[in-house]
């Protein structure tokens, strides 16, 4: 099977806290903070998109494995917040790390796991033999319509991950994909911000897909919960993740490294894969690490990695995802935030 | 080569001109010479402007112009570079004359900057820095020369408030000139605290926009009595020099080399040193340009150029009268024309004509015009007897 | 103003920071050039410049062409790397009270400008500090 190579993240500076959205639109901090168990979330600078934090989380994961670039046989990017609607994100990041041009490029998108979905590919093609390396990545710099829940929760990060055909700094042990038509959650061309089904986006959608997936995935594996070192689920706020790794029998000090909603916010594409980026920056030798990811509309991709003797002594060569996360932080009030993220009509 | 001479001047009002266009603003001023020179025709014509086609979409400004002048089928050409464009045009003329070519030639500069809007002549201003490599990168012109000044503060401890005094300065000079664009005076603490353009540099350290023109015509020196009784103004240098387009490519980013070789080249030709000067009109486009001038040419020692204005040394009555016409500040920066209309300045002060701007006894006057952050200088030097 | 063809041919400088050493006397220049301006040599390989350095000065502008208006008052600053390239580029990332002559700082890869809502997106570096 294939591995991870190299790895990186990268997370915007700006963050808003819970209680600057609440107060704008006459909600009740403490009970969106409790209820969704999220503090605050990151915000992307105007001159930063999903191109710009793939490049600088593809730099982390080079300097981390240094690698030659042009080895890379194909760059995917998954993400529902890509920059054009035709006009690949991949082709800009492939030339800025110099990929090009011997290299595969395709933009991914399937709502939140839309990253794990570049993963699951690269790892595919790798094992076929067809690449040699595959630069998989999950970024987003999603919105959500101003006053709705989601408006909480959206943020923005990314990470990247280089796979190629030798143990790496994580071996992938097994790999499994789960899928079906379910309608919670959706944007249509032309529309600015996503709509959702309400709490129809709970059991039916985010529980039933992580489940079925684990559950295959632990099958497949013949591996239990407390098998695993560390567990990460997709984070579309502090809640759900806690909520459906104690349903399956994981415990909060399995899935606490790889948490990072509370502050982070939902980062759509980029969710689990940064969570895997913080659990491997902390991750021991032989450690087995279970991830599942989700995304709406909706499917779950599960994988199991098993750490390697290398990951310690490569991972000091960029910068930590919690690092990143808590700090030089620059807080920003609900006008920039509105600026930032382009919410206000302008003149023509 | 012949010596040639200054023998008529001409130059607009300057400010926002909204019901004239540029042929007419050129007209005028080229009319204006034409009567002072007391010549009944052109032979040559050399205009300088910085980008009639971005602000007002009008090339072939020589044949348009020479048309307008109602002159013949006169050779005319546009000079340009950047805000040197006028002293540019002004030195094609001297070499024409100088030749043998022609006896007659006329040097103008034009700028009709009021056409577009805000952002129309921000980017216009913006083609005289590197587009790719300092305006790609959202550089503006103020924040260019802003990032001169901070150099030049952090190296030699030059303050606020002596940039803020040559602006006092040059308002109070040009608050005595019927032509300026501007023709108010201000104080330190006014200029300290209007708007901030970018950071140290405040509204009232920047030249302004403007439309206006300004003409000179020149002739061989031994035959001025054939047209005009008026004080020949001899040309004694001319010299231009060129620096890299990039500030950031520059050696010592405070310092302005290609004004040193243009003061230095002019210097020798003329067989003078800046004490021999008796005042100079240099491109004041924002405050810091001027102290970092007056340093490269001599005037001062290098990085002593801060205290200039505020110790009065560069008055009308001081050591080195720096911008008697109230400078690119208080008189206004139609870019194209500004080289032009110091020539109109140093000739009317060494023929005794500037009025309450007067400098007492000049003889011998210097003008510096420059393009973009340095990248171009031109030089001249006048003297009578 | 961007074509399409003038921001795609600045790429190896804006995305992947390619200079040109010269063979003659080893100065680096940014963006690549033909004619060496210190040694007039004509022979240049390509190299990667230094990613970090330190500001020689900047400021803040705070009246900007209206491309930028979203992220006005901007610093910007001019910095010498490590291998002696001096560049232009706005300082993201930092309060305007940390800027200082000596600031060191590192290049990150940013979105420089649109061409409005349906245009070409451009790229390009920034410096932002190293905390």
């Amino acid at each position: 099977m294939a591995g991870i190579i190299g790895y990186g993240a990268y997370v915007p500076r700006n963050r808003i806290k819970v209680e600057e959205i609440a107060k704008v639109w006459g909600a009740d901090a403490p009970s969106y903070k409790k209820g969704l168990m999220l503090r605050e979330k990151s915000v992307p600078s105007p001159d930063q998109d999903v191109i710009t934090m793939s490049v600088e989380a593809s730099r982390n994961a080079l300097a981390r494995c240094g690698i030659d670039p042009s080895k890379i046989g194909a760059v995917y990017i998954g993400s529902e917040s890509h920059p054009y609607a035709v006009k690949p994100s991949g082709t800009v990041v492939a030339e800025a790390i110099g990929a090009t041009p011997d290299c595969h490029c395709v933009d991914f998108e399937f709502a939140c796991k839309a990253g794990s979905e570049a993963m699951f590919v690269t790892m595919g093609l790798v094992d076929a033999g067809a690449i040699e390396y595959g630069l998989a990545i999950g970024a987003d710099t999603s919105q959500g319509a101003p006053g709705d829940a989601l408006e909480y929760s959206a943020a923005a990060g990314a990470a990247a991950y280089i796979v190629g055909k030798a143990d790496g700094v994580a071996k992938v042990l097994y790999t499994h994909s789960f899928m079906t038509d379910t309608p919670d959650f959706w944007r249509r061309e032309h529309m600015h911000y996503p709509r959702h089904a309400g709490r129809f986006t709970g059991e039916p959608a985010y529980f039933k897909h992580v489940t079925g997936c684990a559950k295959a995935l632990l099958e497949k594996s013949g591996m239990e919960p407390e098998d695993f070192a560390y567990a990460v689920f997709h984070q579309p706020n502090g809640k759900f993740p806690m909520r459906v790794g104690k349903q399956l029998g994981f415990t909060k000090e399995q899935i606490e490294p790889g948490w990072l909603s509370p502050t982070l916010g939902n980062t759509y594409s980029g969710s689990s894969p940064m969570g895997l980026t913080a659990t491997l920056d902390i991750a021991a030798p032989g450690d087995k690490i279970f991830m599942v990811s989700y995304g709406s509309g909706a499917g779950s991709d599960g994988f199991v990695f098993e750490v390697t003797d290398e990951l310690p002594k490569m991972r000091e060569r960029a910068p930590f995802t919690r690092t990143q996360l808590d700090e030089h932080k620059n807080y920003i009030d609900y006008g920039t935030y509105t600026k930032f993220r382009k919410k206000i009509r302008k003149g023509e | 080569m012949r010596d040639v001479a200054v023998i008529g001047v001409g130059m607009t009002k300057w400010g926002e001109l909204w019901e004239k266009s540029l042929r007419d603003i050129f007209v005028e001023s080229a009319l204006e010479a034409v009567n002072d020179a007391g010549v009944d025709k052109i032979e040559a014509m050399y205009v300088g402007c910085m980008t009639s086609g971005l602000f007002v979409g009008q090339e072939h400004l020589g044949s348009l112009l020479s048309d307008y002048l109602g002159m013949g089928p006169i050779p005319a050409l546009r000079v340009e570079t950047a805000c040197a464009s006028g002293g540019a045009a002004f030195r094609s003329a001297i070499f024409d004359v100088a030749c043998g070519a022609h006896d007659v030639v006329l040097a103008g500069g034009v700028e009709k900057m009021t056409d577009v809007g805000g952002d129309g002549a921000t980017f216009a201003l913006s083609t005289a820095a590197d587009s790719e490599y300092e305006v790609y990168n959202g550089v503006t012109f103020p924040g260019l020369y802003a990032l001169m000044a901070v150099a030049h503060m952090d190296k030699y401890g030059t303050t606020r408030e002596q940039l803020a005094a040559v602006s006092v300065k040059n308002h109070a000079n040009g608050s005595k000139n019927p032509h300026a664009q501007y023709p108010f005076e201000v104080d330190v603490d006014r200029v300290l605290n209007s708007v901030m353009i970018a950071d140290p540099l405040t509204i009232l350290d920047c030249s302004p926009i403007t439309d206006g023109a300004a003409a000179a015509i020149v002739c061989p020196l031994d035959k001025v009595k054939d047209y005009t009784k008026n004080q020949p103004v001899k040309v004694l240098a001319t010299a231009h020099a060129t620096d890299t387009i990039a500030l950031h490519s520059r050696k010592d980013i405070a310092w302005l080399s290609a004004v040193e070789k243009a003061g230095a080249d002019a210097y020798k030709q003329a067989g003078l040193e800046p004490k021999d000067i008796d005042l100079v009109e240099v491109h004041d486009c924002f405050t810091i340009a001027e102290i970092c001038v007056i340093e490269a040419l001599g005037f001062f020692e290098r990085g002593k150029g801060g205290p200039s204005a505020e110790s009065g040394e560069t008055a009308i009555g001081g050591r080195i009268p720096v911008n008697a016409s109230g400078g690119l500040k208080s008189k206004g920066h139609p870019v194209g024309a500004t080289g032009v209309a110091q020539i109109v300045e140093v000739t009317k002060q060494l023929r005794g004509e500037a009025d309450k701007r007067q400098v007492e006894n000049a003889k011998i006057g210097m003008t510096q015009n420059m393009g973009g952050t340095g990248g171009s200088s031109v030089v001249h030097i006048f003297g009578v007897e | 103003m961007s074509t399409s063809a003038r921001y795609w041919r600045e790429i190896p400088q804006r995305y992947r920071y390619e200079g040109g050493r010269c063979k003659g006397c080893g100065e680096v220049s940014f963006p690549p050039r033909v004619v060496c301006k210190s040694c007039g040599s004509r022979e240049f390989e390509t190299v990667e410049i230094a990613k970090q350095g330190k500001l020689l000065t900047h400021t803040v502008i705070r009246v900007g062409p209206s491309q930028f208006s979203d992220q006005t008052p901007y610093a910007v600053g001019v910095a010498e790397l490590d291998d002696g390239v001096r560049l232009t580029a706005m300082i993201a990332d930092c309060d305007f009270e940390e800027l200082k002559v000596g600031m060191p700082v590192k290049l990150e890869f940013r979105k420089i400008r649109d061409e409005g809502e349906a245009g070409i997106i451009c790229y390009g570096y920034k410096f932002v500090p190293v905390r």
